[in-house]
């Protein structure tokens, strides 16, 4: 069998090329007894927005735990700035750079939003500055005193964001930031990546989206069955487009 | 989450023919003891313990609620059993009607109040109603404090069974055993135990489908005590006395500790426990305190390493139900 | 009059051991998942530290409250890291189950070499004495153990929900595996703060040395009374805790006046009747 991410990179448009920062090769992963990922194969280069697509259950959201560290049982390798992180504790993976905002976005409500938003301890220099997420988040700002989780789902999904910005990690993993949000945050949502991908952050995303993720991304991988079965940059986009219904059902 | 109970085998439908076998095991090897030589105040007070065990693992073991305070049944029954013995002239019978009676009507108060939590707060709960109730009995002028009621008369059962005689209170004490663990097995096969296992399984589910899992729970919780005060009511006539050390949050932790080593939520497995524990309390009587150390390591070593029990172990081991 | 203030004096006391306690079990009960079961004998250990730093190291009340908190705190780490650590992910009743033979070890071994009776422990100087506060006669050292036990309640509260560490711990009994995804080594918070909590029972461990003896059962009943007060308070707040704590400790000063025969079982009745009113106890949180 082709390795595919191989096949992938291949067709990466030369101009795209960076370093590979995360390199994943045949990991496997269970919950409890069930196995969820058999064999992903997939890199991501600096400075790229790469967006895993699948229909539900296809193991997506597993791949981003597992790179993060937080699957207990997994196999495999993940290379992250070439160094192998799997295994190791998913304080420490952080620790090296890896930033996670999860689907279920992870707001405490025992924090206010002032505390949610300086949870993250900083991990390297070089993370966005308060002024510089207020710039990118205006309504944060105006609510930093209240409880957590009482602000509105956009909100909320924009502290998650936020809140990784500031520890000085290089590489986000965003699982489904748009999920359940009216259109025009999806949109601010969407200006937000671009603008992080030009200040040369590396983003790892997964989306149920497929339409928002066009607008985003720089390449795409299919995932199905807890394997990667396909990619292409989007550029390909359009000439994918068959394979691309036919792989999501839409 | 695992829960407590994810060690226990699933019921299969061998496991009631296992189960038969184990028990006619079980009566044999108990009708012949006093054939044996074996010191049989030794095994009646395993006996009155087993029961105990058996009626705490109910609620434990098949409605996952863990009561840190079945000491208060016991010593409850004890009290009322011993005084209606005493005091009120009772006959044998009528004695353990009382007491048991009286532990049931306690069980119907203390549940009621209990089961309006679960899990850490219901253990909390028991914990904490059975210290009140020793309160109670400690300052109460009927259980004489810290003298407790001794010399309590074992007298004729329906007015011709010498139970002075040991081995005629033996098989007294092993035929009531044997009701109540019939009864125990009864439940547990029933619908009602079906029912408080989907409970203890998920509450939720169980109440979607229509069950008042509260008034199962409270039912297994009357049942569990008024078994519990039956078990107290017999102790008495083999130990002639009822005392403080009964009502104890020490003996209620003997109780759990017995269940854990036998295995919870088996069938078998509490007897096994109490036979253990007891035995092991005889042979360690010299060394004072220190039994109260080993007890601990027991239950230290048994919730880290051996959460199945014995019983659950074997079934684990040779797939048989116990 | 006097008699009734001294009463109240005494349940601010008891209050005080009750709040100092139940703000410990219910910070461990947020991180661990425990509700712990040897927090009665780890309050004895308190105690019986400051008692061997006197009669064998000849150190004194002053230094005895730092170090007896410290020295039983480390001992509790070294049992979570040893035992509790294994519980993770099983019901939360193993738990009780581990701690209570923890619990029957811990006191079992005191027994054995002290007994069952009290050991004194001397008022240090500076406390002895006590002051006319012309409605009453004040024993300075009871006075101390209340107004100190509050300012440390107090404390941990302003260190648990206002401090960053705070937001940490708090944030970690939401959701320990997004807390380490951020990079936080929860496994090691979750050790401190067992130390911490335990730290706080002997704490009031010592503080309970000269007023109770020390006796290798002091904590037994004890920890049976806190488990009624965390019933009724609810392990979901920590201020709720504290007050709970003292309250409690007031109500039962005052029945040991008018009704002292009830002065010993006024906590559980009380317990009862919130079970009865709002069986999911004062601050609301179910289990």
């Amino acid at each position: 069998m082709p390795d595919l991410a191989m096949a992938a990179a291949a067709t990466r448009p030369a101009s795209d090329a960076g370093a590979s920062i995360l390199s994943v090769r045949n990991l496997e992963a269970w919950y409890g007894e069930s196995h969820i990922l058999h064999g992903m194969n997939f890199d991501v280069n600096a400075g790229e927005v790469v967006t895993l697509l699948g229909r539900n259950g296809a193991g997506k959201t597993t791949t981003l735990k597992s790179i993060m560290g937080i699957i207990g049982k997994r196999t495999g390798s993940v290379r992250f700035n070439n160094q192998e992180i799997n295994p190791a504790f998913s304080d420490r993976i952080a620790r090296m750079g890896v930033a996670f905002c999860p689907e279920e976005r992870g707001i405490f409500s025992s924090l206010d939003v002032r505390e949610n938003l300086l949870l993250p301890p900083i991990v390297r220099p070089g993370g966005l500055s308060l002024d510089q997420i207020f710039d990118l988040f205006p309504n944060l700002k105006e609510r930093l005193a209240s409880q957590g989780t009482k602000l509105s789902g956009g909100e909320q999904q924009m502290l998650a964001i936020a809140r990784i910005l500031r520890t000085g990690a290089r590489f986000l993993m965003l699982d489904e930031p748009t999920e359940g949000l009216a259109p025009v945050i999806i949109q601010q949502i969407g200006h937000t990546i671009a603008q992080l991908k030009k200040e040369g952050f590396t983003i790892l995303l997964v989306e149920q989206n497929f339409r928002f993720a066009s607008t985003v991304a720089d390449r795409y991988y299919i995932v199905e069955h807890g394997k990667v079965i396909d990619g292409f940059a989007n550029s390909e986009l359009r000439a994918n487009m068959d394979k691309l219904h036919t792989y999501l059902g839409v | 989450m695992t829960v407590m109970t994810d060690y226990i085998l699933p019921v299969k439908s061998r496991g009631l023919h296992d189960e038969m076998i184990a028990f006619g095991i079980m009566t044999a090897l108990l009708l012949i003891v006093p054939l044996t030589g074996v010191y049989p105040y030794f095994v009646m007070q395993a006996l009155c313990f087993a029961l105990l065990a058996c009626a705490f693992n109910l609620l434990i073991g098949y409605g996952g609620l863990l009561s840190f305070g079945h000491a208060m049944f016991l010593g409850t029954a004890g009290y009322v059993s011993g005084h209606a013995l005493k005091v009120w002239g009772f006959s044998p019978e009528l004695g353990i009607v009382a007491g048991t009676a009286a532990a049931g009507a306690l069980a119907v108060v203390t549940g009621s109040v209990a089961i309006r939590r679960q899990g850490i707060y219901f253990a909390m709960i028991t914990l904490a109603l059975s210290q009140l109730l020793y309160f109670i009995y400690l300052q109460a002028t009927f259980t004489h404090g810290e003298d407790g009621i001794q010399g309590i008369p074992q007298g004729y059962m329906f007015g011709l069974l010498n139970l002075a005689n040991p081995t005629i209170l033996y098989y007294i004490v092993l035929a009531c055993f044997l009701f109540g663990f019939l009864v125990i097995f009864r439940a547990i096969n029933s619908p009602f135990g079906e029912v408080l296992k989907s409970t203890r399984e998920n509450e939720q589910r169980a109440i979607s489908l229509g069950y008042k899992t509260d008034q199962y729970k409270l039912l297994a919780f009357i049942l569990s005590g008024t078994l519990a005060g039956f078990a107290g009511s017999l102790k008495v006539f083999v130990a002639q006395n009822a005392s403080l050390t009964d009502v104890h949050w020490s003996m209620s932790g003997e109780i759990v500790l017995m269940t854990l080593v036998g295995g919870l939520g088996t069938v078998f497995g509490p007897v096994i426990g109490a036979f253990v524990i007891i035995a092991m309390q005889q042979y360690l009587a010299g060394f004072g305190q220190w039994v109260t150390v080993i007890q601990g390591v027991i239950f230290a070593s048994c919730v880290l390493t051996f959460r199945r029990g014995i019983a659950g172990e074997i079934s684990h081991r040779f797939g048989i139900s116990l | 009059m006097q008699a009734l203030y001294a009463q109240l004096l005494v349940g601010l006391i008891n209050g005080s051991f009750y709040a100092l306690l139940s703000l410990g079990l219910a910070v461990i009960f947020g991180m661990l998942n425990i509700v712990n079961f040897a927090h009665g004998a780890l309050y004895m250990m308190g105690a019986f530290c400051a008692y061997f730093l006197l009669n064998i190291a000849g150190i004194g009340y002053w230094p005895a409250l730092v170090i007896a908190p410290i020295a039983v705190g480390i001992f509790g780490m070294l049992l979570e890291r040893t035992l509790l650590k294994w519980l993770a992910g099983l019901d939360h009743l193993y738990g009780m189950l581990l701690t209570f033979g923890i619990a029957l070890i811990v006191q079992g071994v005191f027994q054995n070499y002290f007994g069952s009776s009290g050991l004194p422990y001397a008022i240090p100087d500076e406390l002895k004495g006590g002051m006319n506060l012309g409605f009453m006669f004040l024993p300075v050292y009871r006075g101390w153990v209340v107004v100190f036990s509050l300012v440390v309640c107090l404390a941990t509260w302003f260190l648990i929900e206002r401090t960053r560490l705070g937001a940490y711990l708090r944030a970690a009994t939401e959701n320990p595996t997004l807390v380490r995804a951020f990079g936080i080594n929860v496994p090691r918070m979750i050790t401190l703060t067992y130390g911490l909590g335990v730290g706080l029972a002997a704490l009031a461990g010592v503080l309970s040395a000269p007023i109770n003896q020390v006796r290798p059962l002091m904590g037994a009943d004890l920890i049976i009374v806190v488990f009624a007060v965390v019933v009724i308070g609810g392990m979901g707040s920590i201020m709720g805790s504290i007050i709970t704590g003292f309250a409690l400790g007031v109500i039962e000063g005052l029945t040991k006046y008018f009704y002292p025969e009830a002065s010993n079982t006024v906590v559980f009745v009380l317990m009862v009747l919130v079970l009865l009113v709002k069986p999911t106890g004062l601050t609301g949180r179910a289990a």
